[in-house]
């Protein structure tokens, strides 16, 4: 398989030089309104520190704080098929495409390295929201198996940080297959023995939570993250109700038993180091 | 009362005269066999070119079409000793999803289906084919089933899609689907899917995640609905069409791109026209995909599953 002749010569991109950015640069919060100088933001993980809301991350900085001390190794992801529908909308998909990456200098919705979580190997898959709307389609498809196969390979965890609007649409039924592909990533590493971790972020919706999301060993969640299958509009014009409070949130899955815990940001990598080492008790055993 | 398409209109005005034509002659027994002839052949070709040139907006129209056979047509026709089961065992028996054990041409097996109804009534009754979590979850409840008894499990899909509802969020419709997805990929026994009307999305590949998944030549299988797709990339419903065009979500078009593995002909102008033909057919299709499956053991049947699945798309890469 090609791409697993990658890990041979893996590229390395820990902790890519940050975007230079004004220090006095004010950013202000969308949940309370209150201004924030941008420095403190990112010292605070882009939590804000007066209310405490999460805010949505680049999945590059993701990486950078989900490892021990930062300090991760990429892997080169399988090329998807390049727009397999000849699609078309008011743009074409290939002009989306290169946009896309132009703007996030991303190849797709999914971000893969290795590293240590708790001072234990641990393979981790992040989504792009970034990358039109995290959306599935075959290049986030393969990112999963593959970060399934280095998982069993390298007998470690896989930790998936979800991330996504829903389908890709451009890729029509070929981003529907994504769902059962990336349910059978899920089963690789469960059959395996080793922990199938998943951390829901705002917002992960449709086919993605509909998929390998739901099927997490153990399912955490960052505070008010937006959760669920279908869109709120949908819903709402549906069943032409109001919905309730805190409707589709980390906290009201919580409540309704879909999630084991919602974890603040910066507690994160204590506790997936935490989990794993309770679950990974041959490796403990070991060590 | 028979429903035309809008597309049908010509074959309908003509059918519509060969009807009167008869009724009149009936009445008055003039001799008017050679103009029926005539224009039955008229009303013929112009359904046959019709259907030869649908295009997917079109197709999608067909697919939904209100007399078209629905799953427990299918049920019916093609199962004997059919034993409904019922219930999730955690909250509900969800209408939407048909399930049971019963016999396919003398072989014990479990049967699915989304079943969308046929009237007022039995739409409201089935929720219009759109399950919540109960229906995936007694889907999963009966494929392990299957697996536990050795029985090939057969399902028939036609749904717009997995109810969007505040109720069905908050007993986990993204879990029950998972589930459902995954009890297809795991099962120890053959799995055939036929998507005989709408295969819409999440809610449709919970039953369709099969060894050899068939789809009817009018029916359609998609991410998302093409006036859901229009409305977000077109930010204009209208423009379903053209959506529908760009999903590729016919049954050519899915299997040209090798993410399904057979088409099932339909009766001359749709299997609404000759339900029975229609069954029949896929019916023999169900068979001919399940027969080189039987012999099959439960790891192979799985592992098989996987590198279809796995291989999908691949063919493409760049
Ligand atoms: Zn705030």
């Amino acid at each position: 398989m090609s791409w697993l002749t990658e890990f041979v010569r893996p590229k390395i991109r820990t902790l890519l030089g940050r975007r230079e950015v004004p220090e006095n640069l004010w950013v202000q919060c969308p949940a309370c309104q209150q201004m924030m100088f941008h420095t403190e933001l990112e010292k605070a993980l882009r939590v804000c520190t007066h209310c405490g809301h999460h805010m949505r991350v680049t999945a590059q900085q993701r990486l950078a704080w989900t490892f021990d001390g930062g300090v991760f190794t990429r892997i080169e992801l399988p090329k998807a098929p390049a727009d397999p529908l000849r699609f078309r909308d008011s743009k074409r998909y290939p002009d989306r495409l290169r946009e896309a990456r132009e703007k996030t200098q991303l190849d797709d919705a999914v971000l893969v390295a290795h590293g240590a979580i708790g001072g234990r190997r641990a393979v981790v898959a992040v989504m792009a929201f970034e990358f039109i709307g995290g959306s599935m389609g075959a290049a986030v498809g393969e990112g999963i198996v593959a970060a399934a196969r280095l998982a069993v390979l390298q007998d470690a965890p896989l930790v998936v940080f979800t991330a996504s609007g829903g389908a890709r649409m451009q890729e029509g039924a070929i981003s529907l297959m994504q769902m059962p592909r990336t349910v059978i990533a899920s089963r690789l590493v469960k059959e395996a023995g080793l922990p199938f971790v998943t951390v829901l972020t705002d917002p992960t919706t449709g086919g993605v939570t509909a998929s390998f999301t739901m099927l997490g060993d153990i399912q955490i969640a960052e505070p008010g993250a937006e959760i669920g299958f279908a869109g709120a509009r949908v819903i709402e014009q549906t069943v032409r109700e109001k919905l309730p409070e805190g409707f589709q949130r980390a906290e009201y899955l919580l409540a309704h038993g879909i999630l084991d815990m919602v974890v603040r940001r910066g507690e994160m990598n204590a506790t997936l180091g935490r989990l794993i080492g309770l679950l990974r008790v041959k490796e403990t055993e070991a060590a | 009362m028979r429903h035309f398409l809008d597309f049908e209109k010509p074959i309908a005005e003509l059918e519509g005269k060969i009807e009167e034509l008869r009724r009149m002659s009936e009445a008055d027994g003039i001799n008017i066999a050679d103009e029926v002839a005539r224009l039955t052949d008229k009303a013929d070709r112009q359904l046959r070119a019709t259907y030869a040139r649908l295009t997917p907006w079109q197709k999608a129209q067909v697919a939904r079409h209100p007399d078209r056979p629905k799953a427990g047509d299918y049920l019916r026709a093609l199962i004997t000793e059919f034993t409904p089961l019922a219930g999730d065992r955690a909250f509900a028996d969800d209408a939407a999803v048909l399930g049971g054990i019963g016999r396919f041409r003398g072989r014990s097996v479990v049967v699915l289906g989304t079943e969308k109804g046929s009237d007022t009534d039995s739409r409201v009754a089935h929720n219009f084919g759109m399950a919540r979590p109960e229906g995936y979850r007694k889907a999963r409840r009966l494929i392990e089933l299957a697996g536990r008894f050795g029985l090939p499990v057969l399902s028939f899909v036609d749904t717009s899609g997995a109810f969007p509802g505040i109720e069905a969020e908050a007993r986990g419709q993204a879990e029950a689907i998972a589930r459902s997805i995954e009890a297809c990929l795991e099962a120890p026994v053959p799995v055939v899917a036929t998507i005989i009307g709408e295969g819409g999305s999440g809610g449709a590949i919970a039953l369709a995640a099969g060894d050899a998944v068939l789809m009817l030549e009018h029916a359609i299988y998609s991410v998302i609905s093409p006036e859901g797709c229009a409305a977000i990339l077109w930010k204009d419903q209208a423009q379903a069409p053209a959506a529908a065009e760009a999903l590729k979500l016919t049954a050519e078009d899915l299997k040209r791109l090798r993410l399904i593995d057979g088409v099932i002909g339909e009766p001359l102008g749709g299997a609404h026209r000759d339900p029975a033909m229609a069954m029949d057919a896929v019916g023999e299709a169900v068979q001919t995909a399940l027969s080189p499956l039987l012999g099959l053991d439960g790891t192979s049947l799985v592992a098989r599953r996987r590198e279809k699945f796995l291989a999908m798309g691949r063919d493409a890469l760049a």
